[in-house]
């Protein structure tokens, strides 16, 4: 996790495209400036960025199921709870799983646990809009490949080691 | 149609807290009822839920944004009910 850059997804754990979900590690890193106001001498993990790293994950998983040829956008955050503190160098495993996906906006339910306790969830709704620019898809298609999104078809993507990310770089 | 816009006035009225004895199938969901875009978002994901469809929202915004439809065709009440019967017949078809 790159707090300073809003990179917030680590690793993809599992892909199942006919189920429609995916599950995230994103780890919190020791030391970042944030943890300097927020707060001295109890460092925690920001909610908002508990939000946005179920809102990425959620992202990841539409952007996949759509092969990148839209942008997602955060559009709402419902229901959303914030149930314990998270600390440096903690690891929040993610499950995101799409509820629906409509025309142009998708709704989607998201958890995050630490050691399989729940720390966070929150249903997402998503914009979705043709990529408003080129490099902006060409970004996002090195996240999926630093990550290790399987970039497979159906059949080739199980939920064990992610497969190879294929020819991303060519993009 | 009179089912379908039973279904959908319920729907705005639980979605956006708005009285359902203000809503009729004249109402303009835009101008009429103050519904913005975002919240119309959670109508249509209701909407679909409760039909069973898919409201083409995005090619509507983009006929409206092109100038070739009006608001009127597709946010007031009684033409988005329509539309949605439409959707159901092509449907089941």
């Amino acid at each position: 996790m790159r707090l300073e850059y809003f990179q917030m997804v680590d690793k993809v754990l599992a892909l199942d495209l006919e189920a429609r979900t995916l599950k995230t590690a994103n780890i919190v890193p020791d030391q970042s400036p944030i943890f300097e106001g927020h707060f001295p001498g109890h460092p925690l993990l920001p909610g908002v960025l508990l939000f946005e790293i179920m809102a990425q994950t959620c992202g990841m998983l539409l952007l996949r199921l759509h092969n990148y040829d839209r942008m997602a956008f955060l559009a709402s955050v419902d229901k959303g709870k914030l149930r314990t503190f998270v600390t440096p160098g903690q690891t929040i495993e993610v499950h995101a799983e799409m509820v629906h996906d409509g025309s142009g906006f998708a709704r989607l339910k998201a958890a995050g646990q630490i050691e399989g306790k729940l720390v966070c969830n929150a249903e997402v709704t998503l914009k979705t809009m043709p990529f408003p620019a080129p490099e902006l898809r060409g970004y996002l298609l090195q996240t999926a490949e630093r990550i290790g999104m399987p970039m497979g078809a159906p059949a080739d993507v199980g939920s064990a080691a992610p497969a190879s990310a294929g020819n991303l770089t060519n993009v | 149609m009179s089912t379908t816009f039973e279904t959908v006035a319920n729907i705005i009225a639980e979605t956006c807290d708005i009285p359902r004895e203000n809503i009729t199938p004249e109402s303009h969901a835009i101008d009429d009822l103050g519904i913005d875009s975002l919240d119309f978002l959670d109508i249509a994901f209701a909407i679909d839920k409760a039909f069973g469809i898919k409201l083409p929202l995005e090619s509507w915004t983009q006929e409206v944004n092109e100038g070739k439809a009006t608001t009127e065709q597709y946010f007031v009440l009684k033409n988005l009910c329509a539309r949605i019967d439409e959707l159901i017949a092509a449907k089941t078809a």
